[in-house]
């Protein structure tokens, strides 16, 4: 049996989704900025996705700008805020938890001559806003905090968070790869200036993503060319993969409710029982958590070792361990909710989603005590 | 089959690992750790006495560790299992590595995990030599002081645990 647990990297695009962009590859083929029927046949189908993701975001559409990804979509926000506003002063604060992409664009800045501030999380993973207050000072020019956390799907105050950015002054961008299209956005009542997020997190194809800039707010572009998007973004269009967007953001809105209530039924039958196997714990919020999101460690093993028998066994998970990291360090998401790094180690994310059923739920619950209690014989703790 | 990250002999060991677990009365234990990521293991072993020689009777490992740090303790025990103790200390990590599929299959920040098993295995037989006073050889005396100093570290990153035991 295979049994994909790991939607917070990425889903399947959807059939329907699949369906809508074919006509885009070999028939509608032509490039938006040609004057001819063909060009326009791209063109409109570009500006019909960019009214349905801006009705889900509750944005104008020329809101509304076309990325190759949501890093790409993210460094553009953070870089070219930065760039735009370095009269006003050089301070932006992030959060600790954020995606590697807005902290190394973070990091890339401060060797530019910014300066970053990171902004702490309690246990659950949530910012402090009073702590953010503090941080703010005149020359602050941006605040990046993400909607909800990809490791542990904890969900922030953005509306409060937006709420002391607009009073202070300052811009405020959310990264939303995890929560667009799962839970409600509304960039006006989240006071929002910029938000960015992704296809692929929501059955659509790879390769496609977007960022909603607030009509009037100041950026520099990252790509000069052609001046497609509005001039702030230059580069052929990707129509199928924008079409595929689109899809993927009309057929989120329509389902979301249902599909939300579906997902926490799952995940919390899941986390049920993965939580009777001994010395297991829950990160991330209790409540304020994404639906489809479960973060667990488990003491006394490693979570490389976990993922690679659950592998074996036709499931596919994640683990936030240090042994499967590039640079052997753990999570930092983990480490920042103040989990020790040997606890961080033996760290297992299950994220579900809309093609997930009971069945594959049950599977897990049926399988992962015997991989945990196998790796757990074999550990030099927990002696008897 | 989609092609696994690892090399087909460390994805043989970590499927079907020999040898691990723990011996209850063994005759000595090592115990040895990877400061990077925290990676602890520990080697058991079994020693007969045969015609003045001392061989190898039973070996077993325990790991907190990757898929290599696993495959590697698994492979470590078969290779020295029923081999004299001098015989055993010979085993080269270069040995090790070459038969895990050599430094080209394995991901060079990993190089450190499949080498620790021979560390764990050093220090078991330094325990051995030190418990029925036996002379130790220079090398293992030398190697042990290293070990020593990278244990008290692990033990302190792994504090939690070794309380979390003790309340079990």
């Amino acid at each position: 049996m295979k049994v994909y647990m790991d939607y917070a990297a990425t889903t399947p695009t959807d059939p329907r989704v699949l369906r809508a962009m074919l006509p885009y590859f070999s028939k509608k083929f032509g490039n938006t900025m040609s004057l001819h029927y063909a060009g326009r046949e791209a063109k409109d189908a570009v500006e019909n996705a960019r009214e349905i993701i801006a009705n889900l975001i509750n944005s104008k559409p020329n809101e509304v700008i076309f990325t190759s990804s949501a890093t790409e979509a993210n460094n553009f926000a953070l870089k070219g805020i930065a760039f735009a506003n370095k009269q006003k002063g050089k301070h932006i604060i992030v959060s600790s938890i954020e995606h590697a992409c807005v902290l190394e664009s973070a990091k890339w800045l401060k060797k530019q001559g910014f300066e970053v501030s990171y902004l702490k999380v309690d246990k659950f993973g949530l910012v402090d806003l009073n702590e953010l207050e503090k941080m703010i000072r005149k020359d602050t020019i941006l605040v990046s905090v993400m909607h909800a956390n990809n490791e542990i799907g904890t969900i922030e105050p953005i509306e409060e968070i937006g709420k002391i950015c607009k009073e202070k002054g300052v811009l405020f961008h959310t990264d939303a790869a995890q929560s667009f299209g799962k839970i409600e956005i509304d960039v006006k009542r989240m006071n929002v200036d910029l938000l960015t997020a992704s296809s692929h997190k929501i059955y659509g194809p790879k390769g496609v993503g977007f960022i909603f800039i607030r009509e009037g707010v100041e950026i520099e572009a990252l790509l000069h060319g052609g001046g497609h998007e509005f001039g702030l973004r230059s580069s052929t269009l990707n129509v199928p993969g924008i079409v595929g967007l689109g899809e993927a953001a009309r057929i989120a809105k329509k389902e979301m409710k249902k599909e939300g209530e579906k997902l926490k039924r799952l995940r919390e039958r899941l986390e049920k029982n993965v939580l009777k196997i001994e010395n297991s714990h829950l990160n991330g919020h209790p409540e304020k958590r994404l639906p489809n999101i479960s973060n667990f460690w488990f003491d006394f093993i490693e979570g490389e070792a976990l993922v690679m028998y659950l592998d074996m066994k036709g499931i596919a998970a994640s683990t936030g361990s240090a042994c499967s990291s590039q640079t052997l360090e753990p999570s930092h998401v983990l480490l920042a909710i103040g989990l020790k790094p040997h606890e961080a180690q033996g760290s297992l994310r299950l994220s579900i989603g809309r093609f997930t059923t009971k069945k594959e739920v049950d599977y897990v619950i049926e399988v992962l005590p015997e991989v945990v209690e196998k790796l757990r014989k074999i550990s030099p703790f927990k002696g008897k | 089959m989609v092609k696994l990250p690892y090399s087909k002999e460390i994805i043989r060991h970590f499927k079907n690992p020999k040898n691990l677990g723990r011996i209850k009365n063994p005759d000595a234990i090592g115990e040895a750790g990877n400061l990077v990521c925290g990676d602890t293991m520990r080697i058991y072993l079994k020693v007969k006495e045969k015609n003045g020689k001392r061989i190898i009777s039973d070996v077993k490992g325990e790991v907190f560790g990757c898929v290599v740090a696993l495959a590697n303790t698994s492979l470590l025990t078969t290779m020295v299992k029923g081999k004299r103790l001098e015989d055993a200390l010979k085993i080269k990590k270069e040995d090790l590595i070459r038969k895990l599929g050599g430094r080209s299959k394995i991901p060079p920040i990993k190089i450190h995990c499949s080498i620790l098993a021979l560390d764990a295995l050093h220090e078991a037989i330094y325990n051995y030599y030190k418990n029925n006073k036996l002379p130790i050889p220079k090398s293992l005396e030398k190697e042990h002081e290293r070990i020593k100093a990278s244990i008290k570290i692990i033990e302190r990153r792994h504090k939690e645990f070794l309380e979390l035991e003790r309340r079990l």
